[in-house]
């Protein structure tokens, strides 16, 4: 159970069978290695396009993710940034864009960029300049974007993630790609659409937030690979806390570059992807544009470089409707904010203000571990499997949680994660609740554990009580214990009673065993237990019950 | 009473010979006499005269803001003013309200002053005559002087009188008006490639250009944001450094500010002129250069010379680039600024609404002019990916190299830079609109638009009157944030020529609309 939650949650979701099922991509490799072979689900019938459909299709994906910085006011101005507020209630007079109003950089927004560029292992450039990115749109009041299109904040970084291959998606192999750049950008307003009264309404709430945009290489061949690179890079925003990353709340947004070719023939033409809000969608987004591709180009038609949306209810790609072609952004120098310099210990002028200076060395020494490095020390210190250690990190609070309990109780951790990742994590997605709302404490449940690890209850008698717990209605493990008298039957001979009547009660099965089939006894065993409602200790039961056969 | 400087009129005010609300009266019935000239679009009455009473009560109480306190100013309408109409004189900003004040605006407040309204422009300060705005032209006060009339009564008696009148050159064409006519003490202009100084000079006041980066420009409606800085118009030297003084300093609402904390200070009546070195750049030589002004700044360099100072022949290569370089530059700039008037957050907003794009355009078509639109058209053209490299990356490189020429100039022992201020003295409006209004930006910024593109401040100074009875200026060019010995220099200089006060008398025969007794009050 515990590995098919960790495929859920840290990929997207499967693929179709028959469409892309058989997209997958070899053993872990190099990006300088050519990309594994993809078979179209076409191809294994007829090969309409004769010898070429032959040699197999690889895709290369690359993404440009925008992620919204988490501080407290916008990039340029003293606005309040905040998820759902009332429509144009944080909005500044340079957020409107009134004439006169100039933009003045959010320091903290700035520190973000700088955090996320080291934990991608990026060269920071000292020296970062802002552009102007020309368009008419009605939700950006300006005319342009403020963005840093010539020399961005950070460049030539990379980013490892990791994903379940093989045929039972039972093998992890580390995958990298190459980070190009992070540049650091104004967020546009919203347009909301009125249809039926021909109505467009604008919201400039978001309008000038800060946005990381992240751009990755086109080092990926596959929406699976790219989910997952997305999903690292969403654990590490989160870790630094640069951007809180929810997608759902378009704090973190994905566009898609994907093209396919024949190895050893130049790339193919790209389309770009947009519009993928949700993790869920965004493998099979990608996947769907990749296979797309090849039929086009199989049945003799081209891809046509384009800018396609995925539309999430009908599950696939379509062509947007390109706003009048080509578009000439006519970028230009932005003429108000002078070049952004950093410094690090070695420039750091002296006698400076540090309110006036963003150090660059005082960042990194001060970076949280990042997951990766959590999940080997999660690994050696308790003993657990790393994908196990991926299911911790994965879900929000959840390695807080079992470090928690582990702290309370005397259980060796390796059976903790069994009981935190099968039972606990179990319950609550089914119950559709986060760490966070977890009905039962880690107080209580290391109680629970620990009555188990004492011998007082049995595994099954544990289960019940959690089944208590659950309801949350403040009573102790113990009590719940007393309550129900669930403890561990003590007397031998109470036990030895028992075990007789199911043995006298259960002739066909012990004549099963003893015609030599073992495995009989494990249904003698149940039926000791529900005698007892859990209470028998399995292995003493186990003990009685072979004795009393053999006599 | 209204003739005096800044600083004598101060005087008056804390000796209490004058209230500050009898002062803004006078200016605010003085302001109606000369409607005729154009010089403000708003006049804010009501306000100014509220803020003249508050005025008073702090004089009252002997607890004043400062050297500004109860004197009244004119700031040109491209500054935003809190709850006073802001219109760059464009049917774009007709009936715009900006919900917060420009921070020069601000700091004139907080010193007391009182504002007396909104001054006329060309449209987004796009030209050199103040002729191109829609609330029409500014006349030039000259066209009215004692001066001027008794020089060209011989000229022209055939003419109709009122043809003649003169333009003020531009673009702060009304802040200069206003000085220079005595309806305020000191007015705020900008200055993108001369629009201070051009019309200081043609209006015989004083016009400073400070620094790049000393005054914020936060508030200040852009032309060009990497050469606009806010102008200060006054009639003489020693006002126009009270009032940077009072503006001057850094402002974290514009990041081009200098951190650099700035000391306000009192110009020295004695300079050793023997320790100055004054630079005489040969390209300023120019095609154009009216023989008059050509002998002004000769003698202005003799000037300098007989009272001991080194003047020297320097050379600025670069110089004859500059103007087609500021084109460029300047109408790329002007473009990015102008995207924002689309007509969604505010000002005109077309009634055509078939699609969002319908609109834009016809907002656009129906709230710029034709300069303001060619100049967007032209700006665009130089961005276009295919041309970014030819023309805007080549203009910001020449741009460097007309900034270098400065900096080996001053590097080489150049304390200030004398220059003539404009070609010529100015001219009629019939002569002035037989040409475009580029055109005649390029011949009118040619000597000042160079100091933009450098950053430098520069000061135009009123020297003597043509043979027309019409003032000239010439230019001093200082060295970055050196302000202090740019102006110190300038006083001195203005010492020496002894430039005459405008006589008003003609201007007061055009006006009918005063009554007799208020015409006394005047001139009294």
């Amino acid at each position: 159970m515990a590995a098919s939650i960790l495929r859920r949650s840290l990929l997207a979701p499967r693929c179709r069978a028959g469409d892309v099922a058989a997209l997958h991509s070899g053993p872990s490799r190099r990006r300088a290695q050519a990309p594994g072979p993809i078979a179209s689900g076409r191809r294994m019938g007829k090969s309409p396009a004769g010898e070429r459909s032959v040699a197999p299709w690889v895709a290369v994906v690359g993404l440009e993710i925008h992620a919204q910085i988490s501080s407290n006011s916008k990039l340029f101005s003293g606005s309040q940034v905040q998820f759902a507020a009332p429509p144009n209630s944080l909005v500044s007079f340079f957020d409107a864009s009134l004439p006169g109003t100039l933009p003045a950089l959010n320091r903290r927004c700035v520190e973000a960029a700088v955090m996320t560029g080291l934990a991608l292992n990026c060269s920071i450039n000292k020296k970062s300049l802002f552009d102007r990115k020309h368009y008419f749109y009605a939700d950006l009041p300006a005319g342009y974007q403020i963005t840093q299109q010539r020399l961005p904040v950070a460049v030539n970084g990379s980013l490892s993630y990791s994903l379940c291959v093989g045929g039972k998606k039972n093998q992890m192999v580390t995958r990298t790609v190459r980070i190009k750049q992070i540049q650091l950008e104004q967020d546009s307003g919203k347009s909301l659409h009125d249809d039926t009264r021909s109505q467009t309404l604008i919201d400039l709430n978001r309008a000038g937030v800060g946005l990381m945009e992240v751009v990755m290489e086109p080092d990926m061949s596959s929406g699976e690979e790219a989910a997952a690179a997305v999903r690292e890079l969403q654990l590490i925003l989160q870790t630094l806390g640069s951007s809180q990353a929810i997608m759902a709340e378009g704090q973190l947004r994905v566009d898609a570059n994907v093209s396919v070719h024949h190895p050893g023939e130049a790339l193919g033409v790209r389309t770009e992807v947009k519009n993928i809000n949700s993790a869920r969608f965004l493998a099979r987004a990608i996947d769907y544009e990749i296979q797309r591709q090849i039929k086009e180009l199989e049945n003799g038609g081209t891809v046509i470089n384009e800018t396609r949306a995925f539309d999430y209810k009908l599950g696939c790609t379509i062509p947007m409707r390109d706003k009048e072609g080509k578009q000439d952004y006519r970028f230009m120098p932005e003429p108000n904010l002078p070049p952004l310099i950093l410094c690090d210990n070695k420039s750091l002028p002296a006698n400076t203000n540090h309110q006036h200076v963003v150090n660059i060395d005082w960042i990194r020494e001060r970076l949280p571990d990042l997951p990766s490095v959590r999940r080997v020390k999660l690994v050696e210190q308790y003993g657990i499997l790393p994908e196990h250690s991926f299911t911790l990190l994965n879900e929000d609070g959840l390695m807080e949680f079992f470090e928690n309990v582990v702290r309370q109780t005397q259980m060796n951790p390796k059976k903790v994660i069994g009981w935190i990742l099968n039972v606990m994590l179990g319950y609550l997605k089914q119950h559709n609740l986060t760490v966070q709302e977890s009905p039962v404490s880690s107080l209580f449940l290391a109680d629970l554990l620990n009555l188990l690890e004492r011998g007082t209850i049995s595994s099954s008698a544990a289960k019940q009580v959690l089944e208590e717990l659950w309801k949350a209605e403040g009573k102790t493990p113990l009590q719940i214990v007393e309550e129900k008298k669930l403890e561990l039957i003590q007397d031998q001979q109470e036990l030895e009673q028992i075990c007789q009547a199911v043995v006298e009660g259960h002739q066909e099965e012990v004549m099963e065993i003893k015609k030599g089939n073992p495995k009989v006894l494990n249904k003698l065993i149940g039926l000791v237990q529900r005698t007892t409602r859990g209470r028998a200790d399995p292995v003493l039961v186990k003990q009685i019950l072979e004795k009393r056969l053999s006599q | 009473m209204l003739r005096v400087s800044l600083r004598e009129i101060s005087a008056a005010l804390k000796e209490g010979r004058v209230s500050p609300t009898e002062l803004c009266q006078r200016c605010l019935s003085f302001i109606k006499a000369t409607k005729f000239l154009n010089a403000y679009i708003t006049v804010a009455e009501e306000t100014a005269l509220k803020q003249a009473e508050e005025s008073e009560e702090r004089y009252r109480r002997g607890q004043i803001l400062g050297d500004l306190d109860g004197i009244p100013v004119a700031v040109k309408d491209n500054f935003s003013t809190a709850g006073i109409e802001t219109t760059c004189a464009s049917n774009m900003l007709k009936g715009y309200i900006p919900p917060y004040n420009a921070t020069v605006v601000k700091k004139l407040l907080d010193q007391g002053a009182v504002l007396l309204g909104k001054t006329n422009l060309d449209e987004f300060a796009m030209g050199s005559g103040s002729t191109d705005g829609i609330f029409g032209p500014v006349r030039n006060p000259w066209s009215y002087s004692r001066q001027y009339r008794e020089k060209s009564v011989h000229n022209s008696h055939t003419e109709n009188e009122d043809s003649n009148w003169l333009v003020t050159g531009g673009s702060s064409g009304g802040s200069a008006a206003a000085v220079s006519s005595f309806t305020c003490f000191a007015a705020l202009g900008s200055d993108t490639g001369g629009s201070t100084r051009n019309p200081a000079a043609h209006c015989g006041v004083v016009g400073l250009k400070p620094t790049y980066g000393l005054i914020s420009r936060h508030g200040l409606i852009p032309l060009v944001n990497s050469m606009d800085v806010p102008g200060i118009l006054t009639r003489c030297v020693d006002d126009a450094a009270i009032v940077l003084g009072v503006l001057a300093g850094h402002d974290p609402k514009d990041s081009t500010t200098v951190q650099d904390p700035f000391k306000p200070f009192e110009l020295t009546n004695f300079i050793d002129a023997s320790k100055l070195c004054i630079g005489i750049p040969k390209e300023y030589h120019a095609p154009g250069l009216s023989s008059e002004t050509l002998a002004l700044w000769s003698k202005a360099a003799d000037l300098f010379e007989n009272a001991g100072a080194k003047v020297i022949e320097v050379s600025l290569p670069h110089t004859r680039y500059s103007i087609i370089c500021y084109h460029v530059l300047c109408t790329a700039e002007v473009a990015s600024n102008m995207a924002r008037f689309d007509g969604l957050e505010y000002g005109h907003r077309s009634s055509m609404d078939k699609s969002t794009e319908v609109m834009y355009a016809a907002t656009r078509r129906e709230g710029f002019n034709d300069v303001v639109r060619g100049r967007i058209l032209s700006g665009n053209y130089f961005l276009l990916k295919q041309n970014y490299e030819t023309y805007f990356i080549k203009a910001q490189k020449v741009r460097r190299l007309i900034a270098n020429d400065f900096v080996n100039v001053f590097r080489s022992g150049i304390d200030v830079l004398l220059t003539p201020t404009t070609l010529s003295d100015t001219i009629p409006y019939v002569e002035f609109i037989k040409e475009d209004n580029r055109t005649r930006s390029a011949q009118d910024d040619i000597f000042t638009q160079a100091a933009n593109m450098a950053g430098l401040p520069a000061i135009t100074v009123p020297t003597a009157l043509s043979e027309k009875g019409l003032p000239i200026g010439l230019q001093f060019i200082g060295r970055a944030f050196q302000e202090q010995q740019l102006l110190t220099v300038a006083k001195w200089f203005e010492k020496q020529v002894k430039f005459p006060m405008i006589q008003l008398q003609g201007l007061m025969d055009h006006s009918h609309t005063v009554c007799q007794h208020q015409k006394s009050a005047f001139f009294s």
